[in-house]
């Protein structure tokens, strides 16, 4: 169909992937060089500091998934090129080899034995050095297709699985067989849903991985934590407001992203890049959005669909989130963080059809480098996902 | 396409729709529809109910379950009858 042949202008990548920003990144590799990174970016034009929390004393699984979080996101297409700083040398280049082998400019600097000072100046030199590189790209014309499309949805009400989420659906269901990349996550809010998530799997193998990964984490993360039914947070506050009253209730709506038609061909680790070609992937993920968007970005994911009924805010450094939005009240209250209004579809002056064909034209025009309301805002919100607490 | 519906059903199976207008006052005669084929039902409802809230289409009895999507999204913990406001006070998860 001709939405699936339509173009972006993006810009491709020595891997050949295409990216949709043109980000020269100042990457922490740990909570510590945070005030290094954001020196280098006050001071270099063009640059952008990814702040957070993490990157000490972490070990085992924990520790994998923090170096996978780390080159996953300065080896996203969206960034042209990327400085890492830490306080020590080894793990920083850890981090460097790994975003290298996208073979994009990189290079990494550490504070131990030089100071803050020595170390922001020499960052910046090679910042600068990245930003020549980097301005200098020109985008390409490029098939739709080529992008990596991820999805998640938060602050969601009843509206979300009437009109925000089932638009998201759409576009998956027209541009995923094109050869378009799509994720979705959120593990726990699959929870009243999981059998019929486990009934779109492309085989009964990767059905069973879904289960497998569903189970662990309702015995491993909610029933181990757990103190009360979660009636407090799952659903939040902002959905019970919105009126989605149990989690079965919420699941529902949020496997509405999907779509009706498109299977999910590998279930991922957090953070994990799809190997298995174009097609629909699931993410284990945390359900809270700047955790998921992190991760999906951390993947490899250029572009972002967040359907929201209440009002969810996020955004994300590098990868830009489109807020599509079915609830009236929302697209009016709220209208500054709506990119894409589906308000139409529950006054059925809109078809679902009709709203994945507006959100595919949002995703050409954020692609061809239009800012999403989140980016106009300055929402950049970078969220490491931890596993346990550190050694 | 019908006239702009003030409450959505998903499923002829469900047991409530979606209330998606503001300021639905109690004795409201509403139209829904049910998005699954546009088909219309009436129903009058017992309260105020706020845009994304659930509104009863039949009485329902402590232990029911209730229907959305065509799928089970939890029991009922209070009585209730058809045009009720159905959420946290009346449905409960029965997960977790």
């Amino acid at each position: 169909m001709a939405t699936a042949k339509r173009t972006i202008w993006g810009y491709r990548r020595e891997n050949g992937r295409v990216g949709v920003r043109n980000h020269v990144a100042i990457l922490p590799l740990d909570d510590i060089s945070n005030a290094a990174s954001e020196a280098v970016a006050a001071h270099i034009k063009g640059t952008i500091a990814l702040p957070h929390a993490y990157g000490r004393l972490q070990f085992g699984e924990d520790l994998e998934l923090h170096f996978r979080t780390m080159i996953g996101t300065g080896a996203n297409p969206n960034v042209a090129a990327c400085i890492v700083i830490g306080i020590e040398p080894q793990w920083t280049q850890h981090v460097v080899d790994g975003i290298a082998k996208t073979g994009k400019p990189v290079a990494g600097f550490s504070i131990e034995g030089n100071g803050d000072i020595a170390t922001i100046a020499a960052a910046s030199r090679k910042a600068k050095e990245f930003v020549h590189f980097a301005s200098a790209k020109v985008r390409e014309e490029c098939p739709l297709t080529d992008l990596w499309v991820a999805a998640k949805c938060g602050e969601s009400d009843t509206t979300t699985g009437l009109a925000s989420c089932p638009t998201v659906g759409n576009m998956y269901d027209k541009l995923i067989p094109a050869g378009l990349y799509g994720c979705f996550g959120e593990t726990s809010e699959l929870t009243g849903a999981e059998h019929l998530a486990a009934a779109r799997a492309a085989s009964p193998e990767i059905a069973e991985k879904f289960m497998r990964t569903w189970t662990a984490y309702q015995n491993d993360v909610i029933e181990a934590h757990k103190t009360s039914d979660l009636s407090d947070s799952q659903p939040t506050k902002g959905n019970i407001a919105g009126g989605l009253t149990t989690i079965e209730e919420k699941a529902l709506g949020n496997l509405e992203k999907i779509g009706k038609q498109v299977r999910f061909i590998d279930v991922l680790e957090p953070a994990e890049a799809p190997a298995r070609g174009p097609g629909l992937y699931f993410m284990d993920t945390s359900s809270a959005a700047a955790e998921c968007c992190t991760l999906q970005a951390a993947a490899g994911y250029v572009v972002h669909c967040f359907p929201t009924g209440q009002g969810n805010v996020i955004g994300n450094p590098i990868m830009p989130v489109i807020k599509i939005s079915g609830n009236p009240r929302t697209v009016r209250t709220m209208s500054e963080h709506i990119d894409v209004d589906v308000s139409g579809i529950v006054r059925r002056e809109m078809t679902i059809a009709e709203a994945g064909d507006a959100l595919i034209e949002a995703i050409v025009q954020t692609a061809n480098g239009r800012y999403t309301a989140a980016e106009a805002l300055g929402h950049h919100e970078f969220v490491m996902t931890k596993l346990y607490r550190s050694a | 396409m019908p006239s702009q519906p003030q409450l959505l059903v998903h499923d002829h199976h469900d047991n409530v729709g979606v209330v998606v207008v503001e300021n639905l006052s109690a004795g409201s005669d509403i139209l829904g529809v049910v998005t699954e084929d546009n088909s219309e039902i009436h129903v009058v409802c017992n309260q105020d109910v706020p845009i994304g809230h659930k509104v009863a289409l039949r009485d329902l009895a402590v232990g029911d379950s209730v229907i959305k999507y065509g799928q089970d999204i939890g029991r009922v913990v209070a009585p209730i009858r058809r045009g009720d406001h159905v959420h946290t006070h009346n449905l409960k998860t029965k997960r977790w």
